[in-house]
């Protein structure tokens, strides 16, 4: 056998895999996001149209309705935008900048947070005690500010066509900011616990570099519930994201997530166009619900103490 | 032989036992120190087993860790160098089989790690299995988690990661309190015998005076942070001088002479936190008199080679 077939064997027969068997909302869940994952990711090779090519637009196609109304066609299945724009592929792509801000947002807070929370824990004493500080202090800001004050800072400091090209980077950045202390918390608190274990005193003895006991010894300690939380958390930052655009300080409409298009369409919901906002609306719930259910299923499968 | 290469003097561990500050300030509490270890001094030969004795709490672990540099000192010091000035490269065996293998690493990788980086891999995985056997473990365990092992199978786990590091010391902390007898005996054998040909030093920890008679070449009596009797082990053996000593040596059956006589033995532990005035030992001792109670005992030599800590002992 090969490695993969050995791992893949393993994983199989593993406790966690029987486990997620057993759990029909968890298999719902993640067959819901597989699909949701692979119709965002392969977009431009799944979705019916290019709706954000201008060239392939027609506006004689716009504001129509999904095809089982009056009115549709099977052409556009859940209606077309005002521009004439696919909804169903705008969602497609919607969903695609949706997961890669939730995505990269979490990955930035796991970063600075398993980063600072292993520091804290380790060194403990003043260290310790500014880090957490910090985080008390970033905690009494809700993310919404701090997405505030970053656009009001590149509103100054970037011209409008800079602004709109690092827009993605800045959400990211102010999402991302915004969750690391859960991160820090926890990982400090597993830390001190691995810390005051015998096998780093034994690693100590053997001469091995406190760099290296924390990053081969205490990190994978702490990943477990790390793991948990970033699944968790990702539902957070997309939800996030999407209020962010609703607001009009997230994705430019250039470059739609789910949230912009739902801001998009809403000005249109009052004259009866009510598809345009609808549909990105429910695949951001649909979205958001199948992240947060496998996540909660993932914590009490891994660590039900956690609850 | 012959040569001190641990060498500790006047060592002293301080832990503060003070409730939180706030709780502190709520209830006016003052703030409580434990002298866990307490002007403890004593040299330890090249090739020769130390072993130290006492009851549960009475700071063996705590001058162990002290020794190996795991813990620093609040008062005295530690000297540990090798003939030719060196730092000693000293391994550990911890009293807890459990806390002592990080779970999420496989054994065998454990105990490759005080290895020299410099060993190739392959020479590397051939030592872990020639180790795995020399405990009594068998070579498909490297492969396998602290888990799937018992507390006995854990602290052999443990031994031979100290023995991997070819080290000058070790630190034996109740190395084999969870093995059942012939495993102990086994084992008691192989350092016996390690140390036989590498001339090893051993620091040895164990509750059991049985073992300790067999192991130690010197013996310290410890009991409230301080050692009250310390000296060559058949000295301490055959003629123990300090009431503590003679208690505990009392509860050895004694095969030969099983109807000695024993000497009343008191229940009340004193708390490390509320030391009792002038020597410790005096609530429990039954040759106590008013000295006693006023005044702390120093640790004197005896001809024989030992030194005691008692009024009622004679020079
Ligand atoms: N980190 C610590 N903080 C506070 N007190 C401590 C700490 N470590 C040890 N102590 C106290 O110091 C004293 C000596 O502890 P130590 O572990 O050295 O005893 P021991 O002789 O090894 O006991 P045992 O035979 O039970 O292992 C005890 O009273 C213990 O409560
Ligand atoms: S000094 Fe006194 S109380 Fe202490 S052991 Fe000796 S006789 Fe007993
Ligand atoms: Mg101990």
């Amino acid at each position: 056998m090969t490695s993969v077939q050995i791992f893949l064997h393993r994983f199989y027969d593993s406790d966690l895999f029987w486990k997620f068997r057993k759990t029909p909302a968890a298999v719902i869940a993640a067959a819901v996001l597989l699909v949701m994952v692979v119709c965002a990711v392969a977009a431009p090779l799944l979705a019916p149209h290019t709706p954000f090519d201008p060239g392939t637009l027609n506006l004689m196609d716009s504001r129509l309705p999904p095809a089982w109304l009056e009115g549709g066609t099977i052409t556009y299945p859940l209606g077309t935008d005002e521009q004439g724009r696919d909804v169903l592929s705008t969602i497609f792509y919607g969903m695609r900048i949706s997961l890669a801000v939730g995505v990269a947002a979490v990955l930035l807070s796991v970063v600075i947070g398993v980063t600072l929370g292993l520091i804290a824990g380790w060194f403990g004493g003043w260290v310790d005690a500014v880090i957490m500080r910090m985080g008390d202090v970033q905690l009494s800001f809700p993310t919404i500010m701090i997405a505030f004050f970053i656009d009001g800072i590149t509103k100054a400091v970037m011209p409008t066509d800079l602004r709109e090209l690092t827009r993605f980077y800045v959400v990211i950045l102010a999402i991302g900011l915004a969750d690391w202390v859960q991160f820090a918390r926890t990982v400090r608190a597993a830390t001190m616990i691995e810390k005051n274990k015998d096998y780093t005193a034994a690693a100590r003895l053997s001469r091995v570099s406190t760099m290296r006991i924390v990053f081969t010894h205490v990190l994978p300690n702490t990943l477990g519930p790390v793991i948990i939380l970033a699944t968790l958390g990702l539902g957070v930052a997309i939800l996030t994201e999407a209020i962010l655009s609703f607001l009009g300080l997230g994705m430019p409409p250039t470059q739609p997530s789910l949230g912009a298009l739902i801001r998009v369409g809403n000005d249109l919901l009052l004259s009866g166009e009510w598809w345009i906002s609808m549909f990105p609306g429910l695949a951001l719930v649909l979205l958001v619900l199948s992240v947060n259910i496998f996540g909660d299923w993932l914590r009490d499968a891994l660590n039900p103490r956690l609850k | 032989m012959g040569v001190a290469i641990v060498s500790v003097r006047e060592l002293g561990r301080r832990f503060d036992a003070s409730a939180p500050l706030l709780q502190r300030l709520l209830t006016r509490a003052p703030r409580r120190f434990v002298n866990a270890v307490d002007g403890v001094s004593f040299d330890v030969e090249e090739g020769t087993t130390f072993a130290i004795v006492g009851e549960s709490g009475c700071g063996k672990s705590t001058v162990t860790r002290l020794v190996a540099g795991l813990d620093t000192p609040t008062h005295g010091e530690v000297r540990c160098l090798n003939r030719t000035g060196n730092p000693l490269h000293m391994q550990m065996v911890f009293q807890d089989p459990v806390g002592s293998l990080n779970a999420r690493w496989r054994v065998g990788r454990s105990i490759a790690e005080p290895m020299s980086s410099a060993l190739p891999v392959a020479a590397r995985d051939k030592r872990v299995v020639e180790l795995l056997e020399i405990v009594g473990l068998k070579s498909s365990d490297a492969m396998k988690f602290p888990q799937e092992f018992s507390g006995g199978q854990r602290q052999r786990i443990a031994i031979a990661r100290a023995l991997a590091g070819e080290a000058d010391v070790l630190l034996l902390d109740e190395p084999t309190s969870a093995l059942d007898v012939s495993v102990q005996a086994q084992v008691l054998n192989l350092l016996k015998d390690l140390q036989d040909r590498l001339g090893l030093t051993y620091i040895f920890i164990s509750h059991n005076l049985a073992v300790v008679r067999y192991m130690a070449d010197r013996l310290a009596i410890m009991y409230l942070g301080r050692i009250v009797e310390e000296g060559p082990a058949e000295v301490l053996f055959e003629a123990p001088a300090h009431p503590y000593t003679r208690q505990l040596l009392d509860t050895v059956p004694d095969v030969d002479n099983p109807r000695r006589n024993r000497e009343p033995q008191a229940f009340d532990i004193p708390s490390p936190l509320n030391l009792p005035t002038g020597c410790t030992f005096h609530p429990r001792c039954p040759l106590a008199t008013d000295v006693c109670r006023r005044q702390r005992p120093v640790l004197r030599n005896r001809p024989n080679g030992s030194r005691v800590a008692c009024h009622a002992v004679a020079d």
